[in-house]
C-alpha cells in the first residue's frame, strides 16, 4: 500500500500551487481557480486521513461532500459578482479594480 | 436519524429552525410585495429576528446538544445569539430608509440578512469543525452579496470581489487547517480532539500546524493584522447599512468560533499558540490605530478602529490556556463584544443619517471628517450619540467601552502579560487623537451638515448611545451573566 505521508505531500504541494496561484495571478478567474486548488488540496488530505486513520467512521467522507458542495455555492456567489464587474468595465484583472485603494 | 429524531433535534434549536424557515417564507412573500412597499418586508423581517429573540431568552438556562454532538445549546450560544439577533433588528432599522434613499430596495436584502444571522447563530452554538466550517460559509456567502448589493455602483462592486476573493481565501485556510487536525486526533468534534491531544498518540506538529492554520482562517474574518487587508477597502466600498451589521455581526461571529475552539479544543496547545495570540494582538492593536489616525474618510476610520479593537477582544484569548483565567478570557471577550455591538451602532446610525448621495447641489458625499462640522449645533442629538460612541470606542467612563477594556485587561493581567496590557493601554490613548478629533469638529467647527431625518436612524443612535451610559452603571450583573454563560461552556 502507498504510505499515507505520500498523499499528505502531493495534498501540501497541491495547496502551496493554489496558494501561488493566489498571490501571483492578477486575473480574478485566476485567483479562483487558484482557492479551488487550494479546497481540492483539502480534500485529498481528508479523503487519505479517513482512508489511513479512521476508515471505520465517515466523518471524513462527509466533511469532504461538504467542502466541495460548499465550495460551488460559493463559487456561484463570486462568479455572478465577477460577470457583474466585467459587464460594467470589462474587465475582472486585480490590477484595474483600485477605485477603492487596496 | 429518523424522522422522529430528527424533528427532536429541530426542535432543540428552535431559534435557528424558526429563523431558517421564516428567511425561505420570506423569499417568496417578498415576491407578492409590490416594489415600493418593501418596507413590509423589513418588518417582517424584524418580526422573525423578535419571535427568535424571545424563543433564545425563554430557553436561556437550557444546556444541551443536538445532531449527535454537532451543535451545542448553551450559555455561550444563548449570549452570542442575543448579539447576533440585536445586531439584527439594528441593521435592519439602520438600513430602511438607507436603501430607499440609496435606490437599492429590494426585499432581498432582509432575508439575506436574516440567512447570514442563520449563519452567525450556528457558528456560536457548533461543537464540531464541519459545523463551523458550514456556518461560516453560510454567514459569509449572504455577507459577499449584499456587500455588492448596491450595483451599479461600482464601488460596491468592487467591494464585493474583494470581499469574496479574500473570504474564499480564508476558508481555504481554514479547511486546511482543520483537515490537519482530523488527521491528527480523528476526529472532527471539538471535545474528542482535545480527549486525543490529552490521552497522547496524536501528532503534535500537525495539530499546531492544523490550529495555527484555523487561526489566521478565522483571523481573516475577524480582521487581525497581517490579515486585514481587505477590511477598509470593504467596509468604505460596501453601503453603509451592510458594513453597520458586517463589522459587528461577523466580527462578533468570527470570536465565537475563536472562543469555542480555542477554549474547548486547543487548551493543550496553549504553549505553543499564546506567543503567536500575543504577536496577533499587539500588532493589531498598533497598526490599526496607527493607520486609523491617517484617514480622513469616516467609513475607512471606523474600518481601522474595527481592526483596532479585534486586537483588544485577541488580548483577552492570549492567557486562554490556563485553567482559572479562562473562563474571564471568555467572560470579558463576550462582554467587550456587546459593547463593542452597542457602541458600533450608535456611531455607524450617525454615519449613515449624515451620508447623501453625491450631486443634487452637493459635492460632498457625507463621509468625510470636514462634513461633520457644526453637527453639535445643528442636530445635538445627534452629535451626543457620535460623542458617547467615540468616548466609549476609547474606553472613557461612564461608557459600556470603559467597563469592557477595564475587564480585558484585568484578564491579560491575570493572565501574567504585564506588557501586552500595557501595549493596549497605550494605543487606546492614541486612539483617543482620532477619535477626539470627531468630537472636535462637531462641536468646534462651524458648517452646514447635511442630515437626513429619519425616525428609525435616529431612534437606533439614540437607543444604543444610552444603552452605551446605562449598561455601563449596571455593568456588573451583565458581567456575570457573560460569566455564567461561561461556566456552561468549560
Amino acid at each position: 500500500m502507498i504510505p499515507i505521508s505520500y498523499y499528505l505531500i502531493f495534498a501540501a504541494a497541491l495547496f502551496c500551487i493554489g496558494l501561488f496561484g493566489v498571490l501571483a495571478r492578477r486575473n480574478a478567474i485566476a485567483i479562483l481557480m487558484g482557492i479551488e486548488l487550494m479546497l481540492n488540496a483539502v480534500n485529498v488530505n481528508l479523503i487519505s486521513f479517513w482512508r489511513y486513520a479512521t476508515p471505520e467512521k465517515i466523518n471524513g467522507q462527509v466533511f469532504a461532500v461538504i467542502v466541495f458542495a460548499v465550495a460551488a455555492a460559493e463559487v456561484a456567489v463570486g462568479l455572478a459578482i465577477f460577470i457583474s464587474v466585467y459587464r460594467r468595465r470589462g474587465t475582472v484583472s486585480a490590477d484595474e479594480i483600485d477605485l477603492l485603494k487596496w | 436519524m429518523s424522522l422522529n429524531d430528527l424533528l427532536v433535534n429541530l426542535n432543540l434549536i428552535m431559534p435557528i429552525t424558526i429563523l431558517t424557515a421564516w428567511a425561505c417564507v420570506l423569499l417568496l412573500v417578498d415576491l407578492f410585495i409590490p416594489k415600493e412597499r418593501k418596507g413590509i418586508t423589513a418588518l417582517l423581517a424584524a418580526l422573525g429576528l423578535l419571535v427568535a429573540l424571545a424563543l433564545v431568552i425563554s430557553r436561556a438556562g437550557v444546556a444541551t446538544s443536538a445532531f449527535n454532538g454537532m451543535i451545542m445549546i448553551d450559555g455561550f450560544a444563548t449570549f452570542m445569539s442575543v448579539i447576533f439577533l440585536f445586531s439584527g433588528l439594528a441593521g435592519i432599522a439602520v438600513a430602511y430608509d438607507y436603501l430607499i434613499r440609496s435606490g437599492i430596495e429590494r426585499g432581498e436584502y432582509y432575508v439575506l440578512l436574516l440567512f447570514s444571522i442563520v449563519g452567525m447563530m450556528l457558528m456560536a452554538a457548533a461543537a464540531d469543525l464541519i459545523m463551523v466550517f458550514l456556518a461560516l460559509e453560510l454567514l459569509s456567502i449572504p455577507l459577499y452579496v449584499l456587500a455588492g448589493i448596491a450595483v451599479p455602483r461600482p464601488d460596491s462592486e468592487e467591494a464585493a470581489l474583494k470581499y469574496f476573493l479574500l473570504g474564499a481565501f480564508a476558508s481555504g485556510f481554514f479547511l486546511y487547517g482543520t483537515a490537519l487536525v482530523y488527521g491528527a486526533t480523528g476526529s472532527t468534534a471539538l471535545t474528542e480532539i482535545v480527549s486525543a491531544t490529552t490521552s497522547g498518540g496524536v501528532n503534535l506538529s500537525f495539530l499546531v500546524i492544523g490550529a495555527g492554520l484555523i487561526l489566521v482562517g478565522l483571523g481573516f474574518k475577524v480582521a487581525v493584522v497581517p490579515f486585514h487587508m481587505w477590511t477598509p477597502d470593504v467596509y468604505q466600498g460596501a453601503p453603509s447599512s451592510v458594513t453597520a451589521f458586517m463589522a459587528v455581526g461577523a466580527k462578533a461571529a468570527g470570536f465565537a468560533a475563536l472562543l469555542r475552539i480555542f477554549v474547548l479544543a486547543f487548551p493543550p496547545l496553549a504553549m505553543d499558540l499564546t506567543p503567536v495570540l500575543w504577536a496577533l494582538a499587539a500588532f493589531t492593536m498598533i497598526i490599526g490605530n496607527v493607520i486609523a489616525i491617517a484617514q480622513r474618510n469616516i467609513k475607512r476610520m471606523l474600518a481601522y478602529s474595527s481592526i483596532a479593537h479585534a486586537g483588544y477582544i485577541m488580548m483577552a484569548l492570549v492567557p486562554y490556556g490556563q485553567g482559572n483565567v479562562a473562563a474571564d478570557t471568555v467572560a470579558s471577550a463576550l462582554f467587550y463584544l456587546l459593547a463593542y455591538m452597542l457602541t458600533s451602532f450608535a456611531a455607524w446610525a450617525v454615519v449613515i443619517a449624515l451620508e447623501h448621495n453625491m450631486g443634487e447641489g452637493r459635492d460632498t458625499d457625507g463621509l468625510s471628517l470636514e462634513d461633520y462640522s457644526g453637527l453639535g449645533q445643528k442636530q445635538p442629538a445627534l452629535a451626543a450619540a457620535m460623542t458617547v460612541a467615540m468616548l466609549s470606542f476609547i474606553g472613557i467612563p461612564p461608557t459600556l467601552g470603559f467597563v469592557g477594556k477595564f475587564y480585558l485587561l484585568r484578564t491579560v493581567i491575570e493572565g501574567g502579560f504585564p506588557g501586552l496590557a500595557l501595549i493596549g493601554l497605550l494605543t487606546s490613548l492614541v486612539s483617543a487623537y482620532y477619535y477626539l478629533r470627531v468630537v472636535v469638529y462637531m462641536y468646534m467647527r462651524d458648517g452646514e451638515p447635511v442630515v437626513r431625518r429619519e425616525p428609525w436612524l435616529y431612534f437606533t443612535a439614540l437607543a444604543t448611545a444610552v444603552g452605551v451610559v446605562v449598561l455601563s452603571i449596571f455593568s456588573e450583573p451583565l458581567f456575570n451573566w457573560a460569566s455564567q454563560a461561561v461556566l456552561k461552556l468549560i
